[in-house]
């Protein structure tokens, strides 16, 4: 099989974009689940230790999401297929668009605005409780609060967007019934 | 009788103001808390963490000269302990942690002095934290500038000693049990070491 860049082919996406959507997609859907979950916790050794293993996760999620950007932006993802794109109104075509770029942009802001948050609380962000990260943010109460309400406002929106891909996806799989799920599949054609 | 009245409380008043200032400097030995500062630091699953107390006070009679009879009480009010976060701030005077209600205050009271030279001294004397004593050596390093004597130094404590962070917070794995402190005290009427 011939792998990397445009594959035109195929029409699919290449093996290391699936693997990479399809690790983020479940990693992120766990950390919105975990993130949701930890902030309602009372404070306890329990607490404290799900905060980190959520601020290492967001570690790895902002620096395989750096790879992911720097994929795309090298291997061209397949055109949408030419009936599908002439079938689609106007509007989705931006919906289409507009919500891949800000999911892209939402897989950055998210993980950086919450490491600002641990920062600007007073815990430093230790990846795996090893590697100090800098903080690029004072600490500082109302800052703190602030980011906070970023963090968690961006991880809503991320949410979302989420809903609205899965949604659209499913749209396709099973009203459309185009087979457009397939690009993203990993395996077979 | 009304300018009678106030002529008295005016004499009252000059006569304290001149007892006051006319005891000696030397038995007037001081801690200036705003020059002074008391911090501490932690480490929570690798994440260092700072804190410091905002009260805390000296009873000395410290004579360089005199180390036989040199004395220091320090006390440090356990509720006034912060981390700079509203989270570990409402939990620090928790019972598992200081337990601030029965313990209010936390003591070191010197039992000898050791000079080594240099403005360095080894301070012997009884830690007691939350109902708990134990002998230590406090290393302090004397400079002295204008009227102002600072002793500075590290003391590492083990937090799990005195029962600091009990119960589900015992596990060091979670907060390690070594706690570094680290002092800076400036005083006043200390004699030229």
């Amino acid at each position: 099989m011939t792998r990397s860049s445009p594959a035109p082919d195929t029409g699919r996406y290449s093996t290391a974009a699936i693997a990479l959507h399809w690790l983020l997609g479940l990693v992120l859907v766990a950390m919105l689940g975990l993130g949701a979950y930890m902030s309602d916790l009372p404070f306890s050794p329990q607490r404290l230790k799900l905060y980190n293993w959520h601020k290492w996760t967001g570690v790895a999620v902002l620096a395989l999401s750096l790879v992911r950007l720097l994929w795309r932006l090298s291997h061209r993802p397949p055109a949408l297929p030419a009936a599908i794109e002439q079938a689609m109104p106007g509007w989705q075509k931006w919906a289409h668009h507009g919500t891949h770029v800000a999911l892209y942009a939402l897989f950055f802001a998210v993980p950086l605005a919450g490491w600002a948050y641990s920062s600007a609380a007073g815990f430093p962000v230790v990846f795996l409780g090893l590697f100090p990260l800098p903080d690029f943010v004072p600490v500082s109460e109302s800052l703190a609060d602030a980011l906070k309400l970023v963090h968690a406002t961006l991880a809503f929106t991320l949410a979302g967007l989420v809903l609205v891909h899965i949604a659209a996806a499913l749209k396709h799989q099973w009203i459309d019934n185009d087979g457009l799920l397939r690009r993203m599949l990993p395996g077979r054609r | 009788m009304y300018l009678n009245t106030l002529r008295s409380l005016t004499g009252l008043a000059l006569a304290s103001a001149l007892l006051t200032t006319t005891v000696p400097a030397q038995a007037q030995q001081q801690l200036l808390p705003a020059q002074s500062s008391i911090d501490f630091s932690a480490r929570q699953m690798g994440v260092p963490l700072q804190g410091h107390f905002k009260k805390f006070d000296a009873q000395l009679a410290f004579d360089p000269a005199r180390l036989a009879t040199s004395r220091i009480r320090f006390t440090v009010d356990t509720g006034s302990a912060t981390m700079g976060a509203r989270e570990t701030d409402a939990e620090l005077p928790k019972p598992v942690w200081f337990n601030v209600p029965q313990f209010p205050q936390a003591i070191f009271e010197s039992s000898s002095i050791k000079a080594l030279g240099g403005g360095k001294f080894d301070v012997a004397g009884k830690l007691t934290i939350k109902g708990t004593s134990v002998d230590v050596t406090v290393p302090v390093a004397l400079t002295q500038s204008g009227s102002t004597t600072t002793a500075t130094g590290n003391l590492p404590l083990k937090r799990l000693t005195f029962k600091i962070g009990d119960g589900e917070w015992a596990d060091t794995s979670m907060v390690a049990d070594e706690v570094q402190v680290k002092f800076k005290l400036a005083l006043t009427g200390v004699g030229k070491l």
